[in-house]
């Protein structure tokens, strides 16, 4: 077990990322794609006026 | 007993009666409308600046909320979530996409006094001034 744990070991390499890991939630949502939806959001919160 | 019983079985429609039924009628033509309305528990949560709008679409606690006001806010987000999924089918976006879209828009419909979150996830209360929200907001 320790034996195979150290042969594994030696094989693994660990190297720096060349970038920054960037890590961003909100990725999916563009500018773009808030304003083409923004006419249905109005019309969904209107409609539905009581869950808003 | 039998003496109550007999009396109800004699007991014809009157004026009285009609006028109840015509009542009766009067609010159930009365309940669509009025679904249409904040549930007043809500209303008051939000005048009392309790519950407030988030970024990402769905209600916040601004202050520590009550079991009750806890209760009523998860079953408006469930309700919120399931309209949103439904929009983002239509439109062909994600549902992160069409709450985040949304939330632009609950956050400039509050109303002075009442609370919304910045980007910065502070909570602020809505004055006269346009709030502050995401840049990519509209």
């Amino acid at each position: 077990m320790i034996m195979g744990a150290t042969a594994l070991a030696g094989c693994v390499q660990i190297d720096t990322p060349d970038k920054p890991i960037e890590i961003n939630l909100n990725i999916n949502i563009r500018q773009e794609v808030v304003y083409r939806l923004d006419g249905d959001a109005k019309k969904l919160i209107e409609q539905n006026s009581e869950i808003f | 007993m039998g003496k109550n019983v007999m009396r109800m079985t004699k007991w014809k429609p009157t004026g009285l009666a009609l006028a109840a039924v015509a009542a009766t009628a009067a609010v159930a033509f009365a309940v669509p409308s009025a679904m249409a309305q904040r549930d007043p528990a809500y209303a008051a949560a939000r005048a009392a600046g309790q519950v407030g709008e988030q970024p990402d679409g769905y209600l916040g606690f601004a202050t520590a909320p009550t079991p009750a006001i806890r209760a009523l806010v998860q079953d408006l987000n469930i309700k919120r979530k399931a309209a949103y999924t439904a929009s983002a089918q239509s439109t062909g976006s994600t549902v992160e996409q069409f709450a985040f879209t949304s939330g632009c828009n609950l956050i400039a419909q509050t109303k002075p006094g009442e609370k919304y979150q910045t980007p910065s996830g502070a909570w602020k209360t809505r004055d006269g001034s346009p709030p502050e929200r995401d840049a990519r907001c509209p």
